[in-house]
C-alpha cells in the first residue's frame, strides 16, 4: 500500500534544481484525441461507426472493416492486468531519473488490450480501473487503479507526477480581495496545501473577508496586477516557493460597445484581465519553470478562473467577455511556453457567480465560491487542463463544440443573453 | 492452403559474417559494403556480376536500397528492400528464389547490415513505428526490453515456465559463442550468473537481452546450374513460409505467425521436426526461441520448457540450437540479426561452420521474429535448408 507522503525538507540552497525533464512528447494527430480526452478527465477511445469494434492504438482505419469513421467515445473503464514489468532501465532521462516504473497490459472489458502504467496498490493480475490522465509532457497516457481506492493513493509517485495534487505544496492567491479567495483558500488548506499566500491590491482599502483569511493562516501579502513593480516585487519574495498560482484577480462590468461611452471600463478589464496575467506569468513563470521537477513540492500548476464566456461572447458582459476572450488565448500560449518544463496550465470555466454583485441582475442558476473552489482542487488532483465548472459552463462548453455558429446566434440575440 | 510450388534449382552460396563490434564509428554503409565484398569474395565474383541486390538495415537513413545502388556503384535489373527486421533473411530468401527461378535475376546478393553509434539505439527507438510512438514509449520507454518482458511475464504465468528454463537457451548460446571467434561474447555464463544478473525490465535481466552492436551479414542466390559452374558450396530452399500480423485479436502474443503456416511448411520441406539436423530460431530474448520452438511443431503449446529440459543444445549436442551463440551471444548487429542464423545454417549445411560445426548437418531450419510495432511481433518467418554441395 502507498505510504503518506511526508512533507519535504527545505530545500537546501546551494544545491542545484534538478532541470526538468519530460516523457515521450511526439503523438500522432489520431493519438491527440486521448489527450484531448484526458485534459478533461475522460477515458476515451475510437469506436467505428461501422462495425464498432474498439481500437487501440489510435488509427486512421477500422482494423476489422477499413471504415475510416471511428468516432471517439469514452469507455468503460475496468480491466484485466494480464502482464506486467517494471522497467528497471530506459534510454530516456525522464524515467531513468524515476527508476524502477512498472508498466503493464490491461485486456479492457471494452475490448482491446492497452499498454499502462500501473498504480503501485495495484496487484499483479487484480482487477483494474483503467482512466487517462496528463503526464508531464502534457500527452495523454493511461493508468491503472486498483479496482477501488486504497488509503493514500494519490501519493504514489506516479500520481504525483500526473497530477497538481496541493498536497504539501504552496499556493499563490493572486488577489485577496476576489469574491473566490477565501472557499479557495479553505479547499486548498483541506487538500493539505502546506503554505497559502495571497495577494493583496490597494492594501490601504479594509474588506471584510481579511479578518477570515488571517484566521485560516493565509499570508497576505501586497501585490496588484495592474502594477508590475508590485508583481516583481512579489515575485522576488515567493517565486522561488510558489508551487501553484491560482490567478483570481478579475475586474467585471457589465455592458458592450455602445452602452459605454468610453473606454475606461474596457482598458480596466484589459490591464486586469488580459496584462495582469502576463505581468503574473513574465514575474513568477520562469521561475516556476525551473522548479517543475523539484521533487515533493516540485512547481505544478498554474490555475486561471476564467468566464466561459471567453468562448462565445456572453451579452450583456460584452466588453468583458472580450478580456476574457483575450485571456483564454494567452492562456494557450503560456500552456505552450511552459510544456518543455512540464508545468501544467488549468483553465478553469464558470458562468455567473453567486457572490460577484455585478452578476445580481442575471437569473439563476449561478457557481457559488465554494464549487468553483471544489472544482480547482478537483482539477488539482486529477491534472486536468480544461475544468467546467458548473452548469452554464457545461452547457455552453457542449454548444459551442455542437457549433460555435449556432451559439453566437443564440448569444447574442440580445436582452437577457444565456 | 495449397502448397506453394517447389523451390527446386535455387541455390545459396557465398555465406559472410563480419566481425561485429559493439560500438561503431562507422555507417551501415560501411558495413553492408563489407559484408557484401566478403560475400562476392567468397564466390570469386566482382561487383558487376550481380544483377540482383537486396537489402535489410535500420540505420540507413536518408537513403534506401536506391540509395546504395549508387553508393556501392551496383547496377542490378533486381532491388528490394526488406524493412522486416528480425524475419528479414526468411523473406528475404523467399523473393529472391523466386526471381531467379522466374529469370528475373541470376544472382541475387542478400545483405543485412546495421552501425551502432553510442546514441544510435536510443534514436532508432524514437521513431521506430506510429503505434510505438503514441502507445508503448510513453509507458516507461523500455524498448523492446519491457515489450519482451511483458511477453515473457504472461508466459511464465499461463505455462509455469520459470527463469531456468529461459536461462538453460542462454547458457548453452554462450557455450556455442565460445567457439565462434566472432562472436562479441567471450566469457563462460554459468546458470548462477544468468538468474543473478543486473535486472532489466523485470522479469528480464541483463542475459536475457541481445547486446546492439554493429555488423553485417551476407549471402547470394543463384540457380544450382551456376553454383556448380562456380564450382561453390551451396544449400538449397526446402521450404520457406511468411506471415504478418497474424493472431491480431489474441490479447497478449503467447504464439506467432508460424502456427498459420507450419503445415505448409513441413509438408512443403517433406520432412518433420525431428528431421532437422540444427535449429536457428530468432532470439533477441529466448522467450521468443521458446514460442518458435513451440509453434514450428518440435513440441506443443506451452511444453517449450519440459521439451528443452532434458535437450542439449550446445553444437555436439542432441539439439544443436543457434550454433553460432545467436543473437544473445553474438551480439545484435540491428537487421542483421534476422539474418545470423540463416548464414550460419547456409555454413552449417554446407560444412563451412568452421569451429561451431555440427556433425554431417544436412538440414537445418531457420527460424525468424520482427518487428514490436506496439505490443508484438508481426512478422515471422521460417525456411528449411538442405545440403546441395558441400565444401
Amino acid at each position: 500500500m502507498t505510504h503518506p507522503l511526508s512533507p519535504p525538507p527545505k530545500k537546501d540552497p546551494q544545491k542545484r534544481s534538478v532541470s526538468p525533464t519530460r516523457p515521450p512528447e511526439v503523438r500522432s494527430r489520431a493519438a491527440l484525441h486521448l489527450t484531448a480526452a484526458a485534459a478533461e478527465g475522460r477515458f476515451a477511445l475510437q469506436r467505428c461507426a461501422d462495425c464498432g469494434k474498439v481500437q487501440y492504438p489510435p488509427r486512421d482505419a477500422c482494423s476489422a472493416c477499413l471504415s475510416t469513421d471511428l468516432p471517439w467515445q469514452d469507455m468503460a473503464p475496468g480491466g484485466t492486468l494480464i502482464a506486467e514489468t517494471t522497467v528497471q532501465t530506459s534510454p530516456r532521462l525522464y524515467f531513468r531519473e524515476r527508476m524502477p516504473w512498472r508498466a503493464g497490459t490491461v485486456q479492457l472489458d471494452a475490448g482491446p488490450t492497452v499498454l499502462a502504467h500501473i498504480h503501485g496498490d495495484v496487484a499483479r493480475h487484480a482487477r483494474v480501473r483503467v482512466t487517462a490522465r496528463l503526464d508531464q509532457a502534457g500527452q495523454g497516457v493511461l493508468v491503472a487503479l486498483p479496482e477501488t481506492d486504497t488509503p493514500n493513493m494519490k501519493d504514489d509517485p506516479l500520481m504525483r507526477a500526473l497530477s497538481a495534487d496541493p498536497k504539501h505544496r504552496r499556493v499563490l492567491i493572486t488577489d485577496a480581495r476576489s469574491a473566490q479567495a477565501l472557499a479557495l483558500a479553505r479547499a486548498l488548506q483541506k487538500a493539505g496545501a502546506a503554505i497559502i499566500f495571497a495577494g493583496e491590491p490597494e492594501s490601504w482599502r479594509p474588506y471584510p473577508q481579511r479578518a477570515e483569511l488571517e484566521a485560516l493562516g493565509v499570508q497576505i501579502l501586497p501585490m496588484d496586477v495592474t502594477d508590475t513593480a508590485s508583481v516583481k516585487k512579489l515575485a522576488g519574495e515567493i517565486g522561488g516557493k510558489t508551487d501553484i498560482l491560482i490567478n483570481t484577480a478579475r475586474f467585471l462590468r457589465p455592458g458592450g460597445v455602445l452602452d459605454r461611452g468610453d473606454t475606461g471600463f474596457a482598458r480596466d478589464e484589459l490591464e486586469v484581465n488580459y496584462l495582469g496575467l502576463m505581468r503574473l506569468a513574465q514575474a513568477f513563470g520562469p521561475g516556476m519553470c525551473a522548479r517543475a521537477s523539484d521533487g515533493v513540492n516540485a512547481a505544478a500548476a498554474w490555475v486561471n478562473l476564467l468566464s466561459v464566456g471567453a468562448l462565445s461572447n456572453a451579452r450583456p458582459f460584452g466588453a468583458y467577455s472580450a478580456s476574457q476572450a483575450g485571456a483564454y488565448s494567452l492562456s494557450q500560449s503560456l500552456r505552450a511556453e511552459f510544456r518543455p518544463s512540464g508545468l501544467r496550465v488549468m483553465n478553469v470555466f464558470f458562468g455567473p457567480t453567486e457572490e460577484d454583485d455585478w452578476y445580481q441582475p442575471l437569473p439563476p442558476p449561478r457557481v457559488t465560491a465554494s464549487a468553483l473552489a471544489r472544482s480547482v482542487v478537483d482539477g488539482l488532483q486529477r491534472g486536468l487542463e480544461d475544468v467546467w465548472c458548473g452548469d452554464i459552463a457545461q452547457d455552453l462548453r457542449d454548444r459551442f463544440r455542437r457549433d460555435p455558429k449556432v451559439l453566437e446566434r443564440e448569444m447574442t440575440l440580445g436582452g437577457e443573453g444565456a | 492452403m495449397a502448397r506453394p510450388a517447389s523451390y527446386e534449382g535455387v541455390a545459396l552460396v557465398a555465406p559472410f559474417s563480419t566481425p561485429y563490434q559493439r560500438y561503431s564509428i562507422d555507417t551501415a554503409h560501411h558495413w553492408i559494403a563489407t559484408a557484401l565484398r566478403g560475400s562476392l569474395r567468397a564466390a570469386g565474383l566482382k561487383p558487376g556480376d550481380l544483377d540482383g541486390f537486396q537489402v535489410a538495415s535500420f540505420t540507413l537513413f536518408p537513403d534506401t536500397a536506391v540509395g546504395l545502388t549508387q553508393h556501392l556503384g551496383l547496377c542490378p535489373r533486381w532491388l528490394d528492400h526488406i524493412p522486416m527486421g528480425g524475419a528479414s533473411a526468411g523473406v528475404a530468401l523467399r523473393r529472391a528464389a523466386r526471381a531467379v527461378q522466374a529469370g528475373d535475376a541470376e544472382i541475387i546478393a542478400c545483405v543485412a547490415g546495421d552501425t551502432n553509434h553510442i546514441d544510435s539505439f536510443r534514436q532508432l527507438l524514437s521513431s521506430f513505428s506510429r503505434f510505438a510512438m503514441d502507445a508503448s514509449y510513453p509507458y516507461g520507454y523500455g524498448g523492446p526490453n519491457a515489450s519482451f518482458a511483458l511477453l515473457t511475464d504472461r508466459y511464465m504465468t499461463e505455462y509455469g515456465a520459470t527463469r531456468e528454463d529461459f536461462g538453460r537457451l542462454c547458457v548453452a548460446q554462450r557455450a556455442n559463442a565460445l567457439k565462434n571467434p566472432n562472436a562479441v561474447m567471450k566469457k563462460p555464463l554459468t546458470m548462477e550468473q544468468y538468474l543473478d544478473a543486473r535486472p532489466i525490465a523485470d522479469p528480464i535481466a541483463l542475459f536475457d537481452c541481445v547486446m546492439p552492436c554493429a555488423g553485417a551479414e551476407a549471402f547470394l542466390v543463384m540457380s544450382e546450374d551456376r553454383a556448380r559452374a562456380l564450382n561453390l558450396p551451396y544449400a538449397r530452399l526446402a521450404a520457406a513460409i511468411e506471415r504478418h500480423n497474424a493472431h491480431a485479436d489474441d490479447p497478449i502474443q503467447l504464439r506467432g505467425g508460424w502456427t498459420m503456416d507450419v503445415d505448409v511448411l513441413w509438408d512443403q520441406a517433406g520432412m518433420a521436426p525431428q528431421d532437422m539436423d540444427l535449429v536457428q530460431t530468432y532470439d533477441d530474448y529466448p522467450v521468443i526461441s521458446m514460442l518458435q520452438i513451440e509453434d514450428l511443431g518440435f513440441c506443443a503449446k506451452g511444453e517449450g520448457p519440459a521439451f528443452l529440459r532434458d535437450k542439449d543444445l550446445t553444437v555436439s549436442g542432441d539439439f544443436p540450437h543457434n550454433t553460432s551463440g545467436g543473437q544473445l551471444s553474438g551480439g545484435q548487429a540491428g537487421a542483421a540479426g534476422g539474418f545470423i542464423g540463416m548464414v550460419e545454417a547456409i555454413r552449417q549445411v554446407t560444412g563451412q561452420a568452421g569451429g561451431t560445426q555440427v556433425a554431417g548437418a544436412e538440414r537445418a531450419l531457420v527460424s525468424g521474429f520482427g518487428m514490436i510495432n506496439f505490443d508484438r511481433g508481426l512478422c515471422s518467418s521460417a525456411a528449411v535448408l538442405t545440403t546441395g554441395a558441400r565444401a
